[in-house]
């Protein structure tokens, strides 16, 4: 298990890796953390012929605020986000989620842009940045762009980010004021990829519940301030939606009762510590 | 901008348990490999190459990195530890390792390097540790021999040890 | 002489092992260092679970960067011969594949290369040719007359059935009041060590020897069978074994075909190789525990009074029989009634090969298949007659005055007092408190259970126990085979000081420390004071067949045997010392590091005067004393005899006792199971050392732990192997493992030499079925099957699901339903495409065309009207392989119909599938295009990527009908269905 010959680069600043990156198009991949890159790198899952390591990009690796909003830039590592003494006020739901997030030894090295680029559907990042409408921001040599959460993630590891270009950073809007955030997950083990995970927003008139392990990517649903059967009825109607698959770790049947309790409780508790 | 090509090796150099070192390594060799077969430092062991079992897990800098994860030349310029670096002289064990003899927190050895070192950054970082927060810690590891219980008395035995008095005189003799 | 003093044994002392282990200095295979120009193997595997080899082309391969050789099962034909089996069957057991592949993961080749990363290069680049076979994974279905054949020279795929029956079964089951039953379905799982498998080997052309340095665990009665292979006579064969071993569980018994593989690999470089084998080729080829469909019925009193039993037991051993298989069927033979007197007996017992990795030795072997069905069995009892589950388990205990006692099936119990054991368990571990709470539990509405389990945990195997598979006049004519025997040396050096040298090959068990401290005790000298070393060299160290770790023999066998060399060496000591004294032997001490004459003060002399004397002053030694330097020492127990004319057979030497109860709580609307409490009561005979009979206590229960709940090594119904990783074979960790209760009673055995029996095995028999009565008496369920994941807890619980919505149910037509184990890939869809049907057509039958709409297509040839061959680079999102593609069109009715069939192959694994085209002219000049396919998909890729795998063929299947459409119509927009439906598995 050892990987394929492939040429790095040490990027110096963020426009060598962007040239880098407009040079190699998808014979090119970017390694921050690497802690999803190197295993398909060792499994020869993945034969890229060069590595571009944006870790020594000077500023990259420091959180900012921008307005209301975290922007979490390519050289941020999961535990230093994890780490901010601000993060359970500004983002609870962030500071709820990343706890689930692989382990301890991996969070200190994997980044967070590095887990939306992976795009893994059962992920607590991509399904964080869906729950709560983040944005992606992008770069290539030429242009710079944002997309919204909902339509970076495009399927199993699939997003909308070009070969040429790199996650230059990800943007959680902050907690509103009479927002209630709950996130909770289902996995075989701790730290495991969910078979289901579901984050919910409660603002004073909308419930939006974000769900992943079930489809390809997160999905998320908002409805009106529902409770009893019409919350039922619209988590069962979800639940259904997402075309749920039976796979090794659990069946499809498992995920729809999860949409249904798991999404119920998730949104009970969004409720409750409303603030 | 520094470009390695894949075809051939470069020096890389870093700090290991406190010395400089340097080897030849080609862009894609693994930390792993480079520590164990380049430098010699054995005591960090193999046992998954994906990043789940731990086994390799050292600390880059001070903070736990599983070795199989990390391609040597991302070693540059960094401080590396690994088991061989923890006890205070060669025939002298660390607390935390005089306490994972004592509570027969090992039986094979060969997990045992990763959990050590994640520990050794863990309570570095939270010196007052409760039993679910070192599950979760050595959760990121995989033991096949002990149930795990041993190794989260030791650790809270030697966490406390350190608490008490942190400037302890280590064990006297291996 | 006086007695000696125990000092030692019985102390959890500090461990002698720990501290090299705990400061990175241990000496595992991969820390040793190997010869200046020794190269590296890779191996290639079997992405097919049964196919024929057409053709290898490596020589692409052979001519890249550093390869020093490829080796094919061609060349390993002509060196070798097949490793010998236990059956006496048709089969022939190749370590690597001859002309054809049997489970996913065989070796194909090997290529020996200068560094490990230059042989995973060349191996991308070797190119097989293969013939799928239609293959069986079920051993239930392996043995219908329609089942494909594994080795066509045996015939079937069952390969052994055999009758046995003891006392009156049929007459007993006739006059009972009820007759209960239980059919498990027992999974596959292993012991996954966490260091891998390691080889290093070199070939002496000269003498015509291998030198193998491997961590091989025993049993040494494989030594044969590697050397035989190799077609060296054993002395031929140095096989050595490094310092220490990452674990084991039994599971290093599998180094053995690559000892031999690894071998042949040097002598055809013409220089050492090295070997180690990686994490996927563990857990897909390394060894499995046997998975086992049994039934298990029987007969039964009004009272809960078991009369008879009648087991059927349907084992899998894989693709090959592998020796010592099939051992994990007839380990348990002797003690197939468990903790119960029960003197009627019936037992069919058939082996079946599958198209699954071959099995062997994992930690239990046998005892979690049968614990499994016998304890449920007795759970099942209680639940029918309305009974008591501990009344019924109690009702049918041997009872203390029946020890030593003989089974029905011929084992001898050594010793025991089971009602008393669970009597202090029920005390110690607080049933009564369990139950409170699962009242509690129970009026508030959750699910609350309670479960036990008896087990008997036999421990130094009889080498003879194998041959019950034979009938009697097959092991007549073999001869017979029986015993166990165990060797230790004991040696002293010129200065006197004690070194112990055992062959029982450690994989973290302590051994050195213990043989200290059992040594220390006889020479009266401090536990320090003794060096003890584990390694062995079969070139030039004392060993048998039975010698190695397994069948937790080492405090009953080992342990006993050191203290047997040791204490003849220290009667010869005593001998010298007295004539030394003028005194009689029968005076001599030996403490405090002195040796000395009872009751005469002046009498004394440090121990290492007397124990250097004989390599100094061989002339004082006194008559009768040839020397005292060094004793070896064999040991066999007599009460291990070969198997009677009958069948019966006294398969182990001692027998262990546990009980175990357990409280849990299941969450029905996450199938997640929370251990309440756990408590396992243990008779292990005498404790050595309690701080590593607990160790060893803890390690299996959470292996059990992994069994129960997590792990399971799995194949699809096609043979692919699902759970390559340790993302998808999942071992269970700290946040998963609770603290369990521990308590002990001892009945030392009057049969071993200290009275210790074995004690690593037994959690593994006991605790999954005790965790699976507890889930069934939670929620109150007859049928489960291990491992218990959530998806399965919930079901069995499940109410009827919600409908879905009205407005979803138009789509859910068109998503097929997939059986369990099917992991076929199905989709349909269709496209309106702004062509007519006719260049759509043209378009499916030009090679051309083709080449721009198979993704990735790197150029197809065209060998005939309706057979294409192309290369390919698949992916999706980093996941990229390249691939050979075959491209068949079939049932062609132009313009309107045809099926398209592919293949790919490459690195990655294999893939197949095939489409329905039907092209329906519409409205407006637009042609619709309706498809419906399916896909599998296997190899590398299935077992490392189950998660991915969806996703990746769902978007090449959808890349290839949207090219399609995009190339007849380019401007033709899509459905927006149409582009969801791309790809989507039913």
């Amino acid at each position: 298990m050892k990987p394929s010959a492939f040429d790095y680069i040490r990027a110096g600043d963020l426009s060598e890796a962007l040239d880098a990156l407009a040079r190699h198009g998808s014979d090119a991949r970017i390694i921050a953390g690497g802690q999803s890159l190197l295993p398909m790198l060792n499994m020869r899952l993945a034969k890229p012929a060069v590595l571009i390591d944006v870790m020594g990009i000077p500023g990259l690796d420091k959180v900012r605020r921008e307005g209301d909003a975290i922007v979490v830039p390519a050289g941020v590592r999961q535990a230093a986000l994890m780490r901010r003494p601000d993060l359970s006020t500004k983002q609870p739901l962030l500071a709820a989620a990343l706890p689930w997030l692989g382990h301890y030894q991996t969070r200190a090295r994997g980044t967070v842009c590095g887990s939306a680029a992976h795009a893994d559907p059962s992920a607590e990042i991509p399904l964080c940045l869906v729950a709560l409408d983040g944005e992606i921001r992008l770069r290539s040599r030429k242009a710079s762009r944002t997309v919204k959460a909902g339509d970076f993630f495009a399927g199993m590891m699939v997003t909308d980010k070009g070969d040429d270009e790199l996650i230059e950073a990800v943007v959680f809007p902050a907690a509103r004021p009479g927002t209630g955030h709950a996130f909770k997950e289902v996995a075989r083990r701790h730290g495991d990829f969910a078979i289901v995970g579901c984050a919910a927003v409660v603002t004073a008139d909308a419930i939006h519940l974000a769900v992943a392990g079930v489809a390809d990517k997160p999905e998320r649903r908002s409805f009106p301030l529902l409770d009893g059967s019409a919350l039922s009825d619209a988590l069962n109607a979800f639940a259904w939606d997402l075309d749920a698959r039976d796979d090794f770790h659990a069946t499809a049947r498992l995920r729809r009762d999860l949409v249904r309790s798991l999404g119920r409780e998730t949104i009970a508790e969004a409720l409750s510590c409303r603030a | 901008m520094s470009r390695l090509s894949a075809a051939t090796r470069h020096r890389v150099a870093f700090t290991l348990n406190g010395r400089p070192v340097s080897l030849e390594a080609e862009p894609r060799l693994l930390a792993t490999d480079a520590l164990r077969h380049g430098l010699g430092a054995t005591g960090t062991h193999v046992g998954c190459e994906h990043g789940v079992c731990g086994a390799c897990t050292i600390q880059i800098d001070g903070a736990p990195a599983r070795a199989c994860l990390t391609l040597a030349v991302q070693l540059e310029g960094r401080d590396v530890r690994t088991v061989e670096g923890l006890s205070p002289a060669a025939d002298r064990l660390s607390v935390m390792q005089a306490a994972f003899r004592r509570h027969h927190a090992l039986q094979c050895g060969f997990c045992t390097a990763g959990i050590l070192i994640s520990l050794d950054a863990f309570l570095r970082e939270q010196p007052h540790p409760t039993e679910d927060e070192l599950r979760e810690v050595v959760g990121g590891h995989l033991c096949r021999c002990t149930g795990y219980t041993p190794i989260i008395r030791a650790a809270l035995d030697a966490a406390a040890q350190l608490r008490d008095a942190p400037s302890l005189p280590e064990p006297a003799h291996v | 002489m006086r007695p000696e003093t125990i000092t030692w044994t019985g102390q959890s002392v500090e461990r002698v092992e720990d501290a090299a282990l705990l400061t990175g200095r241990g000496r595992f295979i991969d820390d040793l260092g190997v010869r200046p120009g020794t190269l590296h193997a890779a191996i290639l595997r079997s992405p097919h679970a049964h196919a024929d080899i057409l053709s290898i082309d490596a020589a692409t391969a052979a001519a890249m960067p550093g390869v020093a050789a490829i080796v094919t099962g061609r060349d390993l034909a002509r060196l070798t011969t097949p490793m010998v089996a236990g059956l006496k069957v048709a089969v022939e057991n190749w370590p690597m594949a001859v002309e054809r592949v049997r489970y996913v993961g065989e070796p194909v080749a090997i290529v020996v290369a200068q560094d490990r990363y230059l042989a995973e290069d060349a191996l991308d680049a070797i190119e097989i040719e293969y013939e799928p076979r239609p293959c069986v994974v079920d051993p239930l279905a392996s043995l219908g007359a329609d089942a494909p054949v594994l080795h066509d020279k045996a015939g079937a795929n069952l390969v052994s059935d055999r009758f046995f029956r003891y006392g009156e079964p049929e007459a007993a089951f006739a006059e009972a009041a009820h007759r209960i039953e239980v059919s498990i379905a027992y999974p596959r799982n292993t012991g996954s060590p966490m260091e891998t498998f390691g080889v290093v080997a070199d070939y002496d052309p000269h003498e015509d020897a291998y030198e193998i340095l491997a961590n091989f665990q025993g049993p040494f009665s494989i030594h044969a069978v590697m050397a035989r292979c190799l077609k060296v006579p054993g002395n031929r064969l140095r096989l050595r074994m490094p310092p220490d071993s990452g674990g084991s569980f039994g599971v290093k018994q599998g180094v053995a075909p690559y000892a031999v593989l690894i071998g042949v690999a040097a002598r055809l470089a013409g220089a050492p190789v090295k070997w180690i084998e990686d994490r996927l080729e563990h857990l897909s080829a390394a060894v499995a525990a046997t998975n086992r469909v049994t039934t298990l019925k029987a007969a039964v009193t009004s009272e809960g009074r078991i009369t008879a039993l009648d087991w059927d037991q349907v084992e899998d051993c894989g693709a090959y029989p592998r020796a010592p298989e099939p051992a994990t069927l007839y380990r348990m033979h002797g003690n197939m009634t468990g903790a119960y007197d029960i003197r009627n007996l019936a037992i069919r017992n058939r082996v079946v090969l599958t198209n699954k990795a071959p099995t062997g030795l994992v930690r239990g072997f046998g005892g979690p298949q049968v614990y499994y069905a016998l304890e449920r069995l007795m759970q099942r009892i209680a639940v029918a007659l309305g009974l008591d589950p501990l009344a019924v388990i109690r009702a049918n205990l041997i009872q203390r005055g029946q020890f030593p006692y003989r089974t029905a099936s011929g084992a001898l119990y050594d010793s025991g007092d089971y009602a008393k054991a669970i009597d202090l368990a029920v005390a110690d571990g607080r049933l009564a408190e369990l139950e409170r709470r699962r009242n509690e539990a129970r009026a508030a509405g959750r699910r609350y259970g309670i479960g036990f389990a008896a087990t008997v945990e036999p421990s130094v195997s009889n080498m003879g126990y194998i041959t019950t598979v034979l009938t009697a006049a097959e092991r007549q004519k073999a001869g017979p085979k029986n015993g166990a025997q165990a060797t230790a040396t004991v040696s002293l050096d010129p200065v006197g000081s004690v070194s112990v040298h055992v062959a029982s090959v450690p994989q973290g068990q302590g051994h050195r420390t213990v043989l200290a401290q059992v040594v220390a005790d006889v020479f009266g000298l401090p536990r320090e004071a003794i060096s003890v070393v584990v390694d062995l060299d079969t070139g030039k160290d004392a060993w048998s067949i039975a010698s190695g770790n397994y069948s937790s023999r080492f405090a009953a066998a080992v342990a006993g045997t050191a203290h047997l060399a040791a204490t003849r060496l220290r009667d010869k000591l005593a001998a010298i010392a007295a004539s030394q004294f003028d005194v009689a032997p029968a005076q001599i001490g030996f403490a405090g590091g002195a040796v000395f004459a009872a009751g005469d003060a002046t009498k004394t002399l440090p121990f290492g005067r007397i124990a250097a004397l004989s390599h100094w002053s061989p002339a004082l030694l006194p008559d009768g004393v040839d020397q005292a330097i060094r004793e070896t020492a064999f040991w066999t127990p007599p009460e291990l005899s070969a198997p009677t004319e009958d069948d019966q057979v006294n398969s182990s030497l001692c027998h262990g006792f546990i009980f175990d109860m357990a409280g849990v709580e299941v969450d029905v609307d996450t199938g997640k199971v929370r251990i309440d409490r756990y408590v396992t009561m243990h008779d292990c005979g005498r404790v050595l050392h309690p701080g590593m009979v607990e160790g060893q206590i803890r390690g299996g229960f959470a292996q059990a732990l992994g069994a129960t709940f997590y792990e399971e090594l799995a194949y699809a119904d096609d043979g692919a192997f699902l759970t390559g990783t340790f993302a998808d074979y999942l071992l269970p960790t700290a946040t998963e493992t609770p603290d369990i209760a521990i308590l002990h009673i001892e009945t030392p055995s009057p049969f071993t030499p200290l009275g210790a029996k074995g004690v690593g095995e037994g959690n593994c028999m006991s605790t999954p079925v005790c965790l699976a009565n507890a889930v069934a008496d939670a929620l109150g369920v007859a049928e489960l099957d291990l491992p218990l994941t959530p998806a399965r807890v919930a079901a069995l619980v499940a109410a009827p699901e919600p409908a879905r919505p009205a407005s979803e149910r138009g789509r859910a037509a068109l998503l097929g339903a997939a059986k369990p184990g099917d992991r076929t890939l199905r989709g349909e869809g269709q496209a309106k495409v702004a062509a007519p049907p006719e260049a759509i057509w043209a378009m499916l039958l030009d090679a051309e065309q083709l080449a721009s709409i198979i993704p990735g297509c790197h150029g197809v040839r065209k060998l005939s009207e309706t057979h294409f061959k192309a290369d390919v680079t698949l992916g999706v999102g980093p996941v990229k392989g390249r691939y050979k593609a075959e491209i068949r069109l079939s049932d062609l009715d132009e313009p309107k119909a045809a099926t398209l069939t592919g293949s790919v192959s490459g690195a990655l694994g294999t893939g197949s599938g095939s489409g329905r085209v039907i092209l329906s002219a519409g409205e407006g000049g637009l042609t619709v295009i309706s498809y419906s396919y399916e896909a599998a998909v296997g190899g590398k890729v299935a077992a490392i990527g189950g998660r991915l795998l969806d996703g990746a063929a769902k978007a090449i299947i959808g890349q290839f009908f949207a090219a399609l459409a995009r190339k007849a119509a380019p401007a033709s927009a899509r459905t927006g269905f149409f582009a969801r439906l791309l790809g989507r598995r039913g």
